[in-house]
C-alpha cells in the first residue's frame, strides 16, 4: 500500500475502486441485449401504446440535446422548446409544401437548428447563469408567436397548422405505420445516442465539462472557450430539432399552440430527473415526462398537476442525482461486491 | 536568445501602477524565481506572461516571438504551462480525466471527427492516455488515478495541477505559489521534485513564491521585486544579500516608512 514516499498520509484516502475495463464479448452481449429490449415493443405494445413510447423516445432525444449544453457545457436554456419547434417545423413545411421524404428534411432540419443554435450561442457567452436562463426562456415565449404570425402564414399554415403523414414502411417489411415509425424513431435517436456518446468521450466533450468547472484553467489548458460554448449550443440545438422533426411525424400534425413555453420546461424537467451531464439519464428524463403525466392523471383526474408535482418533488429527494444517480451508486455497489 | 524575454512591461489599474517598468529574462532549462513582499506585483506579472492582463507597454517574448497579449488559451499552443495559487482543477473529473484535459492542445480533432469517433481521434486518445499514465507515475499519482479529484487532500491535488500542466510539454511552466498551504515535509518533495521535472522535461521554470528557503534552493536565478520596480536580478546568494532586498524585506528604508 505504501509505495508513495512515505510523507503522504495514506489514510487520508479511502479504499478506491478502479473500474475494470469491460471486455468485448460482454459489451457486444449488451448490445444486442439493448437492441432486442428495444425492439421487444413493436411485438409487445399494441399501436397506442407503441405511440407514446415512440414519444417517449423522442422526448429523450431533445432532452439529450438540452444536456449537451446544459449539462455537459453549463449552459442554462430554459428555451429549447424553441430548436424543437423550429426543427418541426422545417420538417412539416418541406414534406407539405414541396412533398420532401422525411429522410430527407432530417439534414435540412438538423442545419438549420444548428445555425440557429450557433447564432444564440453568441449572446449566451455574455450572458451567464440566471440571465441566459431568461434569454433563451423569451425565445421559447416568443417562437409560438412567430410561428403564428401573417407574414409567414403561407408556409406554416398560421393557427391551423400544417398536416403531414407518417412514412410508409418499406415495401415488404410485414410493419404498421406506427411500428415504422417507432423503428425510424429508434434508428434515428439511436444514432444521435451514439454520436452524442462518442462526443462527450472524446477530447472535445472533456474541453465541454471542464469549461463548466473551471473557465479560467480551461483556458490554461488550450481551450478556446467561446468557441466551444458557441458549437456546443449549436450541436445542442441541432439534436432536440431533429427531436422537433421526429414528433411532427410521429403527430402527423404541427400547430403554433403544440410548442408553448410548457416544452422547454418539461425538457429541462425531463433533465434534472435523468441526470444532469447524463447520456443514459436523458433517455430516462424521456420516459418520465411523457408517462408520468398519464400515471398522475390516472391517479386524480381532477387535479393530475397537483399529482404530477407531488411525484416531481419525490424523485428529486429520493434520486437527488437523477436517474443516472441511481444507476452510478448501484454500478459501485455491484462493483465492489463482485 | 533567451526563452522568455520580459522587456519594460507597465501594467496599471486605474490610477495605480501595479508593475512599473520591470525586464528580466529566463533562459532554457532555468529555473527562476520571483519573489517580493506582498504587493510587489509578482502575480500581476505573472499573469501578465500568461496572458491574463495585458501589459499597458512593454514587450513579452518567448523563444523569439511576439506573445503579448496573445489571447489566454494560445499560451499552451506556444509551449507555456501553468498552475493556479488557489487550485483550479476540474472538479467534477477524476485524477486521470483532469491530467487528459491537460493534453487538449495537442489533440487536433473537432467536434464532427470527434462525434464520429474517427481512427484519427482514437489515435489521438490513445497518444493521450499513455502520456497521462506516464505522468501519474512520475507525480505517484497511480494509486488514485481513477479517484474523483475533489477527494484528495490538498498537497495530492497540487500534484494533479502538475501533471495537468506538464502533459502539455511545455518549454516552460509558470509556477503560482507551489508551496502554499503545503507542510514542511511536501515542500521538500517539491523542491526535489522541480528538480526531477527540470531533468525529465527539458523545461524552464519560472515560479512565484513566498517560500523563501524553497525559492533560494532551487533556483538558478531569483528577480526580487518592490513596489512594480526590480529590485534585484541574480544568483540567490546574490540576491540574498543585496541591500535593498534585505531592506523590502525587513524594513528600515524609508521606502516602506512613507507608503504606511
Amino acid at each position: 500500500m505504501s509505495a508513495s514516499k512515505g510523507l503522504h498520509p495514506e489514510a487520508a484516502i479511502g479504499p478506491i475502486a478502479v473500474p475494470a475495463a469491460t471486455p468485448a464479448w460482454r459489451r457486444g452481449l449488451y448490445l444486442l441485449v439493448g437492441i432486442a429490449v428495444a425492439l421487444a415493443p413493436l411485438v409487445l405494445l399494441e399501436s397506442f401504446h407503441l405511440f407514446q413510447l415512440t414519444m417517449a423516445v423522442i422526448m429523450a432525444l431533445a432532452v439529450l440535446g438540452l444536456n449537451i449544453v446544459c449539462g455537459y457545457n453549463g449552459q442554462i436554456s430554459l428555451g429549447h422548446g424553441a430548436f424543437f419547434a423550429v426543427g418541426a417545423y422545417a420538417t412539416a413545411i418541406l414534406m407539405s409544401h414541396f412533398d420532401w421524404s422525411f429522410w430527407a428534411t432530417l439534414p435540412v432540419s438538423a442545419v438549420v437548428c444548428g445555425v440557429i443554435g450557433y447564432g444564440i450561442g453568441f449572446p449566451a457567452l455574455r450572458l451567464a447563469g440566471h440571465y441566459l436562463a431568461l434569454t433563451t426562456f423569451s425565445l421559447a415565449v416568443a417562437v409560438p408567436q412567430i410561428l403564428k404570425h401573417k407574414s409567414i402564414e403561407d408556409w406554416t399554415g398560421g393557427v391551423q397548422g400544417l398536416f403531414l403523414v407518417k412514412p410508409d414502411p418499406p415495401a415488404g417489411l410485414p410493419l404498421s405505420p406506427d411500428q415504422w415509425m417507432y423503428v425510424v424513431t429508434l434508428i434515428v435517436a439511436g444514432a444521435c445516442f451514439l454520436l452524442a456518446w462518442n462526443l462527450i468521450r472524446s477530447r472535445i466533450g472533456r474541453a465541454l465539462i471542464a469549461t463548466r468547472d473551471n473557465p479560467t484553467a480551461a483556458e490554461a489548458m488550450g481551450m478556446d472557450i467561446a468557441s466551444l460554448k458557441t458549437r456546443a449550443f449549436a450541436v445542442s440545438a441541432m439534436i432536440t430539432g431533429i427531436a422537433g422533426s421526429l414528433s411532427a411525424v410521429a403527430i402527423e400534425f404541427v400547430a403554433p399552440d403544440s410548442f408553448s413555453i410548457f416544452v422547454s420546461i418539461t425538457l429541462f424537467v425531463g433533465m434534472v430527473v435523468g441526470g444532469v451531464a447524463s447520456i443514459l439519464g436523458s433517455l430516462f428524463g424521456g420516459l418520465f415526462v411523457l408517462f408520468v403525466p398519464n400515471i398522475a392523471e390516472a391517479i386524480s383526474k381532477a387535479a393530475p398537476g397537483v399529482i404530477y408535482g407531488v411525484i416531481l418533488i419525490l424523485f428529486l429527494f429520493l434520486l437527488p442525482d437523477g436517474f443516472a444517480g441511481l444507476l452510478r451508486r448501484i454500478g459501485q455497489r455491484l462493483r465492489i461486491r463482485p | 536568445m533567451a526563452l522568455l524575454e520580459v522587456e519594460d512591461i507597465v501594467i496599471r489599474f486605474g490610477g495605480v501602477t501595479a508593475v512599473a517598468g520591470v525586464s528580466f529574462a529566463v533562459e532554457d532549462r532555468q529555473i527562476c524565481g520571483l519573489i517580493g513582499p506582498n504587493g510587489a506585483g509578482k502575480t500581476t506579472t505573472f499573469n501578465c506572461i500568461s496572458g491574463i492582463y495585458r501589459p499597458n507597454s512593454g514587450r513579452i517574448r518567448f523563444a523569439g516571438q511576439d506573445i503579448t497579449g496573445e489571447p489566454r488559451h494560445r499560451m499552451t499552443g506556444y509551449g507555456i504551462g501553468r498552475t493556479f495559487q488557489n487550485l483550479a482543477l476540474f472538479r467534477s473529473m477524476t485524477v486521470r480525466e483532469n491530467v487528459l484535459a491537460g493534453a487538449h492542445a495537442s489533440g487536433r480533432s473537432g467536434f464532427i471527427a470527434s462525434a464520429l469517433a474517427l481512427p484519427q481521434v482514437r489515435r489521438e486518445a490513445a497518444e493521450a492516455q499513455a502520456r497521462a499514465s506516464e505522468l501519474l507515475a512520475l507525480l505517484d499519482l497511480n494509486r488514485v488515478a481513477d479517484a474523483p479529484v475533489a477527494a484528495l487532500p490538498f498537497g495530492w491535488q497540487k500534484r494533479v495541477e502538475m501533471a495537468r500542466a506538464l502533459i502539455s510539454r511545455p518549454k516552460l511552466l509558470l509556477l503560482d505559489e507551489p508551496a502554499g498551504g503545503l507542510n514542511h515535509g511536501e515542500v521538500d518533495d517539491l523542491a526535489a521534485l522541480l528538480g526531477e521535472i527540470r531533468r525529465n522535461f527539458n523545461l524552464a521554470i519560472l515560479l512565484v513564491e513566498h517560500h523563501m528557503s524553497l525559492v533560494m534552493r532551487v533556483s538558478d536565478k531569483v528577480v526580487a521585486l518592490d513596489f512594480g520596480k526590480k529590485i534585484a536580478d541574480g544568483t540567490p546568494e546574490q540576491v540574498r544579500s543585496d541591500p535593498e532586498v534585505i531592506r523590502a524585506y525587513l524594513g528600515g528604508g524609508d521606502d516602506h516608512a512613507r507608503a504606511a
